[in-house]
């Protein structure tokens, strides 16, 4: 073979903030592709690197805490490991919270891969007065540990010099040892172990006692008689220890880690610095809201302003380009077709999509990285409860108010499915720019503004209980709140300028089509005239229930590309810019209600897709229409009721 | 001043608390019939054993471990009545008064029994909750077995919602669902693992707590699902802190 044919696999895992993705940003450069793992709402960030004569592909998995069953990261993250077999795992640890890292590590060993071990942070570990003596670690993980400072690139040629060594020359890793009555029984069952899975006999033994609901399905499906064993080494175990088997193993793996830790590390009292009293600013009952006001302020202002000046300058732009396209081609019905089907869908998402996605990535990642994230979450814990979300749905749905593409895409700041589900769908039900404009140049305008605060009071109050009902019905256990609190940090700016080109990039990918399509469907069914038919069948529901024109049905409909454009739209359909000579009050708040909840904007529907999957985006579409409907006219009755005409 | 008066004291300042109130010192001198300067006395005594804190002008409010014995006290005041309402059919006015002189007499064993014999009860006659039951058990079925395994006394147990900032306990268990429970174990709380309070957000927000050398944020409602011991006598704390332990060490 020759040399330069050498390839690689090599994953990095490991907590969440450790600085896994600046390692792998620092690896890969601009050779990566960051997309979502297949049917998941997670990111899977994939790159190559090239190593003298080889080439390494790396695949960051997600930062988690354990190889349980609790989010689906975990999931996705011990059968990558176990199913492709990557040559070698490279997990990061964070020096300055080693004892909490080394139980995660605990439980890579388990898997019994190579693995070479990053020992990240050493600079701020130092400068909180954690030392760790890195060839004590080794000899106790009895794997290669190299130290390293990823924001500034320090150690990671040798890392990647001991990765190679390890796929080439190097062992699996051994996993350490539980208390003896437990190795005693984890051994007993491992050795009755005959169902096949692609995990190492022991891991599955420990799994079965602690019950982890996917192994103990797949392993009892096969082998039914071994469920006997397990449970009688369950009930010995947990009569030595009167605490129920799954804690003690937890607790086990945590005196592992404890133990490691304390042997290879030194700690000194550290000095108190600006960090840790910005630290306690930012949670502070008074100071901390202020400053979360404020800063959530300069954020909004940041995203909308720049996006809004780049939407109008994309917008003059494409101007330009339709009246050099028009003298070009004339304006034909096939011309004037080819630019409504192919090219409008297009210019859509370049104007209304990606002006706004662009900064929200840049905000977001910064959010997360210097871990003020984790502090806004914790102020709003309790406010966020209330429509059935905790504490790091915030952002997102506050990011709403200006474009719910955003907020669907920052879904992915929950943990669980089930959080990032709920947290999507009430993102999509806030008001945003475009949906605000409507309100305000229909309702505020015509109708007064005190209706369109009722309006948004209306929105508010659906939030809250339509939030409620998704907490209720959907699936899984919820959990409340629990973090790392991490301490802060300065962002590497490299790390945040390629996350969020290549996340930008993935978004136009997989959104885009999705949003051009829609727009085509739409024109192609206005040019065969099936909108005619369309608006007739519709009738029952916009004039008869909703007392609204017929013409609505159609606006309605082209409403789904983008929601400002209803109300010229209507107008144009009606003759006129005076709403107030055919559309009564009543009809106008009931539409301006209607448009606000309807149905998300093709883009939001595009970026739930992208998130959650056809059927997920389905769903909420159809809930918020049938909401809108039904809601819209009782509302219509309520306020004929109330003497509005 | 014996044991008694302790625990009367701190049943009446957990009355306070649990209305969302700091207890005032007119107010304990009316509500337990003594001059206000004794109270004075008295809750500089608690404060310096690290059962209660003290706000000048503002009142007394219970620390994790004043809360763990006053839970244990006003759960067998109000298990009592319970027995006296429902059982002994004695009218409603006199239970209170009954319930105060019986309960210092009766150890954790009998309470635990007692709140098996009557099914479990939820709230006292006059409908105030009784304060959850503190041994390790998933439901009500396990409750003999780990009546025997605890012994006559049981330690002082509270949840880690209810730690003073700087305040110190050991995780004794767990109580909740499985995936909230295994979330809050993979996160470093795993029994016997000491934990400190750092602070708590208002508005019944998250707790930030110290466990194994990070910072964790957990949910008022999870924090409500674990449950710390907080009176042994304090390792050193493991991590280099420059605190210290908050307390001194507890008398028994």
């Amino acid at each position: 073979m020759k040399l330069s044919e050498r390839k690689l696999k090599v994953a990095l895992a490991g907590n969440a903030n450790v600085g896994k993705s600046v390692i792998f940003n620092q690896l890969t450069g601009l050779h990566q592709h960051v997309g979502n793992w297949p049917g998941k709402t997670v990111e899977r960030a994939e790159g190559t690197l090239f190593f003298g004569e080889i080439e390494i592909e790396v695949i960051d998995l997600p930062g988690i805490y354990s190889l349980s069953t609790y989010s689906i990261e975990e999931l996705i993250s011990r059968e990558y490991i176990a199913v492709e077999q990557p040559d070698v795992i490279i997990n990061v640890v964070d020096a300055s919270a080693l004892e909490r890292n080394l139980a995660f590590t605990v439980q890579l060993l388990e898997l019994e891969p190579r693995m070479v071990v990053a020992l990240n942070q050493i600079d701020v570990a130092e400068s909180r007065g954690v030392i760790v003596y890195p060839e004590e670690l080794s000899r106790l993980l009895g794997v290669p540990v190299v130290p390293t400072v990823a924001v500034k690139g320090a150690g990671l040629t040798e890392l990647m010099e001991r990765t190679v060594e390890a796929a080439e020359t190097g062992e699996k890793a051994k996993p350490l040892k539980y208390g003896s009555e437990i190795e005693e029984k984890v051994d007993g069952i491992a050795s009755k172990l005959e169902a096949e899975t692609p995990y190492p006999r022991r891991w599955v033994a420990v799994k079965l006692l602690e019950g982890d609901e996917e192994i103990t399905a797949a392993v009892y499906r096969r082998q039914p008689g071994l469920r006997a064993e397990v449970e009688e080494a369950a009930t010995y175990i947990e009569e030595v220890h009167s605490h129920d088997v799954s804690s003690v193993i937890a607790s086990e793996r945590y005196a592992l880690a404890s133990a490691v830790a304390h042997e290879s590390s030194s700690h000194v009292v550290p000095e108190r610095g600006l960090r840790e009293a910005l630290a306690d600013a930012t949670t502070h009952p008074v100071w901390g809201y202020l400053f979360m006001v404020a800063s959530i302020l300069t954020m909004f202002f940041v995203i909308f302003s720049f996006g809004d000046w780049l939407a109008g300058a994309l917008d003059e732009v494409f101007a330009v380009v339709k009246t050099g396209y028009v003298t070009a081609l004339g304006s034909g019905p096939a011309a004037t077709f080819i630019w409504d089907a192919f090219i409008d869908g297009f210019i859509g998402g370049v104007v209304v999509a990606l002006p706004y996605i662009g900064p929200f990535y840049l905000v977001l990642s910064v959010l997360e990285d210097s871990g003020y994230l984790a502090r806004v979450a914790f102020l709003m814990d309790s406010a966020m409860h209330a429509i059935g979300l905790h504490g790091k749905g915030f952002i997102p749905v506050m990011l709403g108010f200006g474009c719910n593409v955003p907020a669907v895409l920052g879904a992915r700041v929950m943990e669980t499915e089930r959080e990032r589900l709920i947290c999507a769908f009430v993102g999509s039900l806030v008001p945003c720019a475009a949906r605000s404009i409507v309100i305000m140049g229909l309702v505020a305008s015509y109708v007064g503004f005190r209706w369109a605060l009722l309006l948004y009071l209306i929105d508010f109050v659906l939030i809250f209980v339509l939030g409620r009902i998704a907490y209720k019905v959907a699936p899984d256990e919820p959990v409340g709140l629990i973090m790392e609190i991490p301490g802060y940090r300065m962002p590497s700016l490299r790390t945040t300028a390629q996350r969020t080109w290549f996340r930008l990039r993935g978004f136009v990918y997989e959104a885009f089509p999705i949003m051009i399509a829609g727009n085509f469907v739409i024109q192609v069914a206005a040019i065969l005239g099936v909108l005619g038919v369309v608006e007739r069948l519709m009738s029952p529901v916009t004039v008869g229930w909703l007392g609204l024109p017929s013409a609505a049905g159609v606006v309605l409909i082209f409403g789904v590309l983008r929601k400002e454009l209803t109300l010229i739209l209507l107008g144009t359909l009606l003759g006129g810019n005076d709403f107030s000579v055919f559309l009564s009050p009543a009809q106008m708040f009931v539409f301006a209600f209607v448009v606000m909840v309807y149905v998300p904007c093709i883009s939001t529907i595009a970026a739930l897709v992208k998130e959650f999957g056809y059927r997920a985006a389905a769903a909420i579409s159809v809930a918020e229409i049938f909401t809108a409907v039904l809601l819209g006219g009782v509302i219509l009755r309520v306020l004929l009721a109330l003497g509005l005409p | 001043m014996g044991s008694e008066s302790v625990e009367e004291y701190l049943e009446a300042i957990y009355g306070f608390n649990e209305r969302g109130e700091l207890a005032r010192n007119h107010a304990l001198s009316e509500k337990l019939k003594v001059s206000p300067p004794s109270v004075t006395q008295m809750i500089k005594r608690l404060a310096d054993e690290g059962l209660v804190e003290y706000e000048p002008y503002k009142g007394a409010y219970l620390t994790g471990k004043g809360m763990a014995l006053a839970q244990k006290v006003v759960r067998k005041h109000r298990l009592i009545e319970r027995f006296l309402y429902d059982i002994l059919k004695l009218p409603m006015e006199k239970v209170h008064d009954e319930a105060c002189r019986m309960e210092h007499g009766v150890s954790d064993e009998a309470a635990v029994a007692l709140c098996k014999a009557l099914n479990s009860p939820e709230t006292g006659p006059d409908d105030h909750p009784i304060p959850d039951c503190t041994l390790d058990v998933e439901s009500c079925s396990d409750c003999e077995e780990a009546r025997e395994a605890a012994g006559q006394e049981h330690p002082l147990t509270t949840q880690l919602s209810h730690l003073k900032p700087g305040e110190e306990g050991r995780v004794a268990f767990i109580r909740g669902g499985r995936r909230s429970t295994q979330r809050i174990m993979d996160m470093g709380l795993t029994p016997g693992t000491y934990v400190k309070m750092v602070k708590a957000a208002p508005f019944k927000g998250p707790v930030e707590v110290e466990v194994r050398g990070t910072s964790l944020a957990l949910g008022r409602g999870l924090a409500n699902h674990v449950f710390v011991n907080v009176d042994d006598e304090g390792r050193p704390w493991m991590r280099a802190h420059p605190h210290g332990p908050h307390h001194g060490s507890a008398p028994h």
